[in-house]
């Protein structure tokens, strides 16, 4: 517990004094994207990652709820408050809705009708222009100011967006260890043991899709603030498919893994697209190449290596084979 | 009248090119259990390659479908025989390669052929709409309806009473099985795949005429494959046949009279499927 506590701790105060060390206003709202994006992958790895359930529609709940926070305020004219509150239920709502529908299907399947369901909301959002603007997006008035508190210049809005990851990574963190977590890879690694033991196995994974919604949709929430625009490409299959990068390329069902994975591919897309517009060409390269040559991602390879170079410990434990 | 007719008759040509779409995607995710996301980008690849054939050799339209078909044929085989074999018996890795040269293909069509549609010259005979009962019906829809016809009855044939037709059905029944008694699942795998990605390219060259060549034909056909084959179910020729012109009607007369809610309409029959006969209207359960 100690440890864990210390480690907390050095997070803290590392993204507490990390503006400070940055100073410019680009490095410090790089970091605000960067701490959203983790969140985002985060919220898919409680799938792909903790359940074993790959999604490729992950951005239906996290665009959902930036639309529905935007138009909101702008359109009905909600209050802030209310307004994010709305957009989070609505998030999780459409999760709530679209897990029962792609836990119908196991392993591909459900990843074949996450796709589709994603790819109809980006449909939607895309061609009912009259909701949601079409292709022109739709604007966010201004930022929040939480508590009276004025989050509009990029220092600010690091620090709420930081206070919010904090809370969710706490959050993730007890659901990692907690019994629910540990039913949750159970019903991954062995879901006939799970189902024999008296798991209700489609239960604890739709719970888990509609957790990982939430996170989505509060990401999604942020997501807006920190644009204050939003168009369908926060809900295209690239959104969808890069937030899979990252929790895949950090090394899925891990905390870290995620977080390591947002980094890197943040910084990548805002270094290249600085340089050059070939950022799909590239998310493809880096997913072929991560699949084929770095298949448990960056944190376990790490570790792996680690462990292999101090020579403490035994390699890591082979993933049970599925038996179903 | 005369706009029903027409709308009947497009849904029919969807239908049709969704079927040249869906047949492959359903076959190849049968048999190697991989559904190939690439498909979609085939589909525009085709379409991209088949203009710039017909460019090549003076206008002949059948020529540049051969070329769209073949080309994208023996990118599917590339795909297939070198990175996919690598990724064997790791189905998630294979689909995320797929996702990723999805966006690749996607990115340089946009590099090769730039950003503005490129239209489609249907071939000139059937430029001429024809007149039947007072009505005029646009003629390269027929093409299109016949084209997808003669193909499933076709393929339908193969799988059905030839000796390839069976190794593919025994493929998709069980694997293990059919390993078991001597198919070479490797030959049948590129062979499958080849197949799916020469019938999404063909396909891509056919649609040209209607939708014409532009980035992100790939993004719009990859779902109406999806749906197609959540409906009809995986692995079946059938439920592919059925489905695409199910989806053909349904998406049609979605955009032609409700614009904005095309695609909420796809959600429903996909809703009713999956909550009755989650394995599809055709298919059989994944093991």
């Amino acid at each position: 517990m100690s440890r864990a506590l210390a480690s907390a701790v050095a997070l803290a105060v590392a993204l507490a004094v990390l503006p400070w060390i940055l100073g410019n206003t680009f490095y410090v709202n790089l970091s605000s994207q960067i701490l959203i994006y983790a969140l985002f992958a985060l919220s898919i790895n409680l799938l792909s990652g903790y359940a074993g359930l790959t999604s490729l529609g992950q951005a239906a709940y996290f665009g959902g709820a930036a639309y529905a926070c935007a138009w909101l305020v702008n359109r009905v004219g909600l209050d802030q408050t209310t307004a994010a509150c709305a957009a989070v239920l609505f998030g999780t709502g459409l999760a709530a809705l679209f897990g029962v529908l792609s836990l119908r299907a196991s392993g591909l399947g459900f990843l074949m009708i996450t796709l589709a369901l994603g790819q109809i909301v980006w449909g939607v959002a895309y061609r009912w222009v009259e909701l949601t603007g079409g292709d022109n997006g739709m604007r966010m008035g201004a930022r929040p100011s939480p508590l009276g508190l004025d989050i509009s210049r990029p220092m600010p809005f690091y620090y709420f967006t930081a206070i919010v990851f904090g809370i969710a990574l706490y959050c993730l963190w007890r659901l990692a260890r907690s019994p629910f977590g540990a039913s949750l890879r159970g019903t991954r690694d062995q879901p006939r043991r799970m189902r024999m033991l008296g798991y209700h196995v489609w239960l604890v994974q739709w719970v888990a899709f509609v957790m990982s919604g939430f996170w989505a949709a509060v990401a999604g929430v942020l997501f807006v603030y920190y644009n204050q625009f939003v168009s369908p490409i926060t809900l295209s299959l690239q959104q969808s498919a890069e937030v899979l990068l990252m929790s895949i390329l950090g090394g899925a069902g891990t905390l870290a893994g995620p977080i390591v994975g947002a980094i890197v591919i943040t910084l990548v897309k805002n270094v290249v697209s600085s340089y050059l517009d070939r950022w799909n060409t590239l998310l493809g390269v880096i997913f072929v190449v991560s699949v084929i040559f770095m298949p448990e991602g960056i944190v376990p390879g790490s570790l792996r290596l680690w462990r292999r170079f101090t020579g403490a410990g035994t390699a890591a434990p082979k993933p049970v084979a599925k038996t179903s | 009248m005369q706009f029903w007719v027409i709308q009947t008759l497009n849904s029919f040509a969807l239908g049709g090119l969704l079927f040249l779409l869906s047949s492959g995607f359903s076959l190849i995710f049968g048999l190697m259990r991989v559904p190939n996301l690439a498909h979609g980008a085939f589909f525009m690849l085709g379409a991209y390659i088949g203009v710039s054939t017909m460019g090549q050799v003076g206008g002949n339209f059948w020529l540049g479908v051969i070329g769209g078909g073949l080309g994208v044929a023996v990118l599917g085989g590339v795909l297939e025989r070198f990175i996919l074999r690598r990724l064997a018996g790791n189905e998630q890795g294979q689909v995320l390669v797929t996702l990723g040269f999805a966006f690749i293909i996607a990115d340089l069509c946009l590099v090769a052929w730039g950003g503005d549609p490129i239209p489609v010259p249907a071939p000139s005979y059937v430029n001429r709409p024809l007149f039947f009962a007072g009505l005029a019906f646009p003629t390269y829809r027929f093409v299109v309806l016949g084209v997808a016809v003669a193909m499933a009855v076709v393929l339908h044939v193969v799988m059905d009473r030839t000796r390839l037709g069976a190794m593919i059905r025994a493929g998709v029944d069980d694997m293990q099985m059919a390993r078991g008694i001597g198919i070479k699942a490797s030959q049948l795998f590129t062979i499958v795949f080849c197949l799916g990605a020469a019938l999404a390219g063909a396909g891509g060259v056919l649609g040209g005429p209607i939708t014409s060549a532009y980035p992100g034909l790939d993004a719009d056909m990859l779902p109406l494959a999806l749906v197609v084959v959540i409906l009809g179910g995986v692995g079946s020729l059938l439920g592919a046949f059925v489905g695409s012109f199910a989806i053909g009607f349904i998406y049609n007369f979605g955009i032609a009279l409700f614009p904005d809610l095309a695609y909420v309409i796809l959600f429903l029959p996909m809703v009713l499927v999956l909550v009755w006969r989650p394995q599809g209207l055709f298919g059989r359960l994944l093991r």
